[in-house]
């Protein structure tokens, strides 16, 4: 191409020196003409020529890949989290009454801590099959646990809408649930989800849902677990807990997204052990055997300018789960043993907004609030258990603020006015969360 | 028995000819607009085509929406970019679908960043330097000699999806392709004087387009790819701009134009806004798209 525009250049100088000859312009014409023509021709050459080489590249590509092992690692994340905890009460005195605490359900230490570290191994194992495995790793009472939080593997290819996941996850009995705690928008998990399941739920099982082939989304799937994890828990021949649930959702014009859901979970013939509480030295341990069922009900709803979720957006987000206890209460380690029969009605919900105002900028509030109706023939075990609410309404509000410099890492302030029992408590946290290693995709 | 099933072909052949009647052979997930636009340009009414984003959003920021995964359930053939553009959602949508025919490996999977040559591919691996891409700058679809390239392969890719109707698909390739030759001339001719001039971009998402050009990007506003430009930074390309004058500062239209803005008020020269692909949904073409890219990129310098 460069010759070609010398080629004129030289022409248009040749031009000018013949000025005062007799050379018909017809004649430059034609060169133009000639030249236009060339350079056309050269053009579609060079297109073809690197069409070629590409085919060629493209032959050779398999060869030109580095023959290292390596290239087959996992995707591996780990999450750094740390906070620095203020709390107007000892965070020790938590309790929340009418309800019996059991898993996770305590607040993080006073100062310094780290929260859940966590690591994170994912893979497509073959064409069928994918893979997540991920520890968490947290300090409690001076000593290092080590916890599987998951280790599954799902289908690729069954088709149909249809997907099989085995092992251990986070059950589907809720929309926070199956959110890792670094996905979170808060520093603490709302406080049904740590009154009804410990924070939050995972057992060892099988899932099977399937999504309809619909504009839109219609999820169906059902969860088959062990039933030894709280809230069930007791030994199992077979399946111990249950789950089923639906959800729908879809797009209002560009801005818009909501999903919808409900689920159902069942437990029969469990032997639920709540955490201990001290009792003048001995450790009581509240224990529930029974069956028992939870339903919750989710909705979620995001808006951002023209679907562009990285300027700006808002997030709105509310659940509700209700949960049946019928059956015996055993306070284990008593002398004489006390027992009562249980028949308890516990339901609670959370309504949350977050809105990104900027940027690397975020801010959002929390309420929280729980009711319960607890009955039994022995009211002084359910007192002892912690099941007497004495007409207290549990309720928590929380705003925070969040400074987001980019997708791996974040810096939250937030403050809590909890009311989970009669004494009001003013917590505030500051805490971050980095991630480190492959870019992890999140769910909606 | 025999004459009743050719009538039944004929008249599948004669409704089949009609418009409107034609059933759609192929469900094509697009995550970009340019793929689901290309996907048109060559299969035409064959084709169901749906496009997960629109020209005003950031591909790398897209939710894994509910009607994502019931798009990616439907879906025979998926058309994404790939070099890790869309490794925020694509996976997920990927094992939410439960649809097999669009796993990678698999026919329905293709990724139009593996059929070209790859722009600034980092020697160096770390994300202190930003949201950089392993495989390269992901936005191959800014050069149309890219375009062409994608559709060779995404022609051949319709053709063993559906077999019964390769040779639509092949004619409309080859239509498809002179075409284009022709659009690549003109837009050549039209953007010479643009040539070598030096640009600042915002985000690093020109480089095809500045190749393609001959352009001489002299400053990049984000300082690492992905991260909003700070005072500092401007301030250097603010000084830088003094010794080396620039035509143009060339911005996208999803991103915010703040710090655009600000530059083009203190240094005195023009911004040129660039939509960052097809507006698909409003019915534009690729060629469109091109058309309105080289006529305002070649604005400044007439």
């Amino acid at each position: 191409m460069m010759n070609i525009t010398v080629v004129r250049t030289a022409l248009a100088c040749a031009v000018c020196m013949n000025m005062g000859f007799a050379h018909g312009s017809s004649d430059i014409d034609e060169l133009n003409k000639k030249l236009d023509e060339y350079e056309r021709r050269i053009e579609a050459l060079e297109t073809k020529d690197a069409e070629t080489a590409r085919a060629k590249s493209g032959s050779a590509e398999y060869s030109r890949r580095k023959t290292t092992n390596n290239q087959f690692n996992p995707a591996i994340s780990v999450i750094l989290d740390g906070v620095y905890a203020s709390y107007k009460n000892n965070p020790e005195d938590y309790q929340i009454p009418g309800f019996a605490l059991g898993g996770e359900a305590e607040l993080s230490p006073e100062g310094f801590s780290l929260g859940h570290s966590e690591i994170v191994f994912s893979a497509n194992i073959d064409d069928k099959f994918y893979g997540q495995f991920s520890l968490a790793i947290a300090e409690h009472d001076n000593e290092i646990e080590v916890e599987l939080e998951e280790a599954f593997f799902e289908t690729l290819s069954l088709g149909g809408g249809f997907t099989v996941r085995g092992g251990r996850f986070y059950s589907a009995l809720g929309y926070l649930n199956q959110q890792h705690e670094h996905a979170w928008d808060f520093k603490d998990a709302p406080l049904v989800y740590c009154a009804l399941f410990g924070c939050q739920y995972f057992d060892d099982g099988l899932r099977v849902s399937v999504i309809m082939p619909t504009t839109l989304l219609v999820e169906f799937g059902a969860e088959a677990f062990s039933g030894s994890k709280f809230p069930a828990g007791g030994e199992h021949d077979g399946v111990g807990s249950w789950v089923a649930f639906a959800n729908i959702g879809g797009d209002i014009g560009t801005s818009h997204s909501w999903q919808a859901g409900a689920s159902y979970w069942s437990a029969d013939n469990i032997a639920r052990e709540y955490g201990g509480h001290s009792h003048d030295g001995a450790a009581e341990i509240p224990l529930f055997e029974g069956d028992s069922k939870i339903i919750g009900l989710n909705a979620i709803y995001k808006w951002a300018p023209d679907g562009n979720y990285r300027e700006r957006n808002v997030k709105l987000q509310l659940e509700y789960f209700n949960r049946e206890d019928e059956g015996d209460l055993t306070l284990l380690n008593s002398s004489p043993l006390e027992t009562s029969t249980l028949d308890s009605k516990q339901d609670g919900w959370y309504a949350q907004a977050t809105w990104k105002f900027a940027r690397s900028w975020r801010t959002g509030i929390r309420y929280d609030m729980l009711d319960s109706d607890n009955k039994g023939s022995d009211p002084g075990v359910l007192d002892e258990a912690g099941l007497v609410s004495n007409g207290h309404t549990p309720k928590r509000a929380s705003v925070m603020a969040e400074w987001v410099p980019s997708e791996y890492s974040r810096i939250r302030l937030q403050y809590n006015r909890d009311d989970s029992y009669q004494v009001s408590d003013d917590q505030v946290f500051l805490q971050y969360t980095f991630s480190i290693g492959s870019h992890g995709a999140h769910a909606f | 028995m025999r004459s009743s099933s050719a009538i039944f072909w004929v008249a599948v052949t004669v409704l089949g000819g009609l418009p409107g009647v034609t059933q759609a052979a192929l469900n094509v997930f697009a995550c970009e607009p340019e793929w689901a636009a290309l996907a048109q340009e060559l299969g035409g009414d064959r084709l169901e085509i749906y496009s997960a984003t629109t020209a005003q959003q950031d591909p790398h920021h897209i939710q894994a929406r509910p009607s994502l995964i019931a798009r990616t359930r439907k879906a025979d053939l998926l058309v994404c970019t790939g070099a890790e553009l869309e490794v925020g959602w694509l996976p997920l949508l990927l094992r939410r679908s439960g649809n097999a025919r669009i796993q990678p490996g698999e026919p329905g999977h293709f990724l139009a960043a593996d059929h070209v040559e790859m722009l600034e591919v980092p020697e160096k691996l770390d994300r202190s330097l930003g949201d950089i891409h392993a495989s390269g700058n992901p936005h191959v679809h800014t050069d149309p000699r890219n375009i062409l390239r994608i559709a060779s392969r995404l022609s051949q890719r319709l053709q063993a999806l559906d077999p019964d109707h390769a040779d639509s698909y092949r004619q409309r390739y080859t239509a498809f392709e002179t075409g284009w030759q022709d659009s690549i001339r003109t837009w050549n001719e039209h953007a010479k004087p643009v040539k070598g001039a030096n640009v600042v971009v915002h985000h690093d998402f020109w480089s095809y387009l500045i190749d393609w050009l001959g352009l001489n990007r002299i400053a990049t506003l984000e300082p690492v790819p992905g991260v909003s430009p700070s005072t500092r930074h401007l301030a250097e390309v603010k000084q830088l701009l003094q010794q080396q004058p620039a035509v143009m500062i060339v911005d996208t239209s999803y991103m915010n134009d703040r710090p655009v803005r600000w530059l083009s008020d203190q240094a005195g020269i023009p911004v040129v806004t660039l939509p960052g692909t097809v507006d698909f949904q409003q019915d534009e073409t690729l060629q469109q798209w091109f058309d309105g890219l080289v006529q305002a990129i070649s604005e400044p310098v007439q």
